[in-house]
């Protein structure tokens, strides 16, 4: 292993660990105030939504809204299943099957 | 057996099996991580890392797309160490508002804890434990249980594309990468109750899209996130005046 990459790997480790600990620590002593909670309560949705709709719209970077976004067909299938099931299995096998019927017809 | 102890035992008993269904509800987001850890094997190498400096980041980094941007880095020429290190700190601020949004369930854990589930922090972590905490409560045993299977599973599969990463066929044309966004679906939808939520999920949206187009690197969840989460905020304080 060279020495200037090991210290460029622990150098994105350490920036790495601050982004995540940083919060937690600057929250130690005081505990979560009220006011920042009402800020924070609806994180949650927004980064679960900023996960799922680029990967399903923009699979390769650009907006495709067509039969041939394989992401994007097989997304709503998942979705429907996903909001009548809310089953976790039940979309995997649903959507990754669309995924693959799409795939061996393409 | 006295009193104490078995309060202890039975506190061991159900982290136990937190910790386990941690795990097993991070199984089917690892189908999507595999992929991405054998291509990010693979990539250390073509950019010229040697086997044990793509391995040694996966372990210590632990942050799949802020590896990818080093890489790619590496594989450019470029080996500043300010550089790298200052890109990998914009593509993992992300963390950040994660960090501020568990924040106030850490805080109460021990220090120990606290680093150790801070370092092991990625977004998928992070989706699967929101939705436990919403449906049962947190628990720091069911975080580790997600975390350390995600940060197992990330490891061994850059291992695997290290070692065998150029006889597969390109893992990510799979379509496995499908496993993420649709486990996550199960997880948004049981969020979206009220119209604020809905409202809420509806900015991020229509931002991340515009940010994935005119934004680097990962800066579009960062903007979505903020820009969702200060339409949501304004609503609600709006509600609460007009009562």
């Amino acid at each position: 292993m060279r020495n200037e990459i090991a210290l460029i790997i622990m150098g994105m480790a350490l920036v790495t660990f601050a982004t995540r600990f940083s919060c937690v620590a600057l929250l130690q002593k005081t505990g979560m105030p009220v006011w920042l909670e009402r800020w924070l309560r609806h994180i949650p949705t927004a980064i679960l939504t900023a996960l799922i709709i680029p990967a399903l719209v923009l699979p390769k970077g650009q907006i495709d809204i067509s039969f041939n976004n394989h992401y994007l067909m097989a997304g709503f299938i998942a979705a429907v299943v996903a909001y009548k099931s809310r089953n976790i299995i039940a979309t995997l096998i649903l959507g990754m099957g669309t995924m693959l019927f799409l795939r061996l017809l393409a | 057996m006295n009193a104490k102890q078995e309060t202890l035992e039975q506190g061991c008993m159900e982290s136990g099996r937190d910790f386990w269904a941690g795990a097993m509800n991070s199984g089917p987001i690892l189908l999507g991580v595999i992929p991405f850890g054998i291509t990010c094997g693979v990539m250390g190498l073509t950019a010229g890392l040697t086997s044990l400096e793509t391995i040694m980041m996966s372990i210590f980094v632990f942050a799949g797309a802020s590896q990818f941007v080093a890489i790619t880095m590496f594989g450019a020429g470029i080996t500043g160490f300010g550089l790298i290190v200052f890109t990998t700190l914009l593509v993992n601020l992300r963390h950040m508002l994660m960090g501020a949004s568990l924040a106030k369930y850490l805080v109460k854990q021990s220090l120990f804890r606290q680093v150790l589930l801070s370092f092991l922090l990625t977004d998928e972590a992070y989706a699967v434990t929101i939705s436990r905490i919403h449906q049962g409560g947190y628990s720091s045993a069911y975080q580790f249980g997600v975390s350390i299977s995600l940060y197992i599973t990330w490891a061994l599969s850059t291992i695997a594309g290290v070692l065998v990463g150029s006889y597969i066929p390109n893992p990510l044309a799979w379509g496995l990468d499908f496993a993420m966004p649709a486990t996550f679906l199960v997880l948004l939808f049981p969020r979206l109750t009220d119209r604020c939520s809905i409202v809420v999920c509806v900015v991020a949206g229509l931002i991340s899209i515009a940010g994935v187009l005119y934004l680097p690197g990962k800066w579009y969840m960062i903007v979505a996130c903020i820009g969702a989460v200060l339409v949501g905020g304004l609503m609600e304080g709006e509600k609460a005046s007009e009562k």
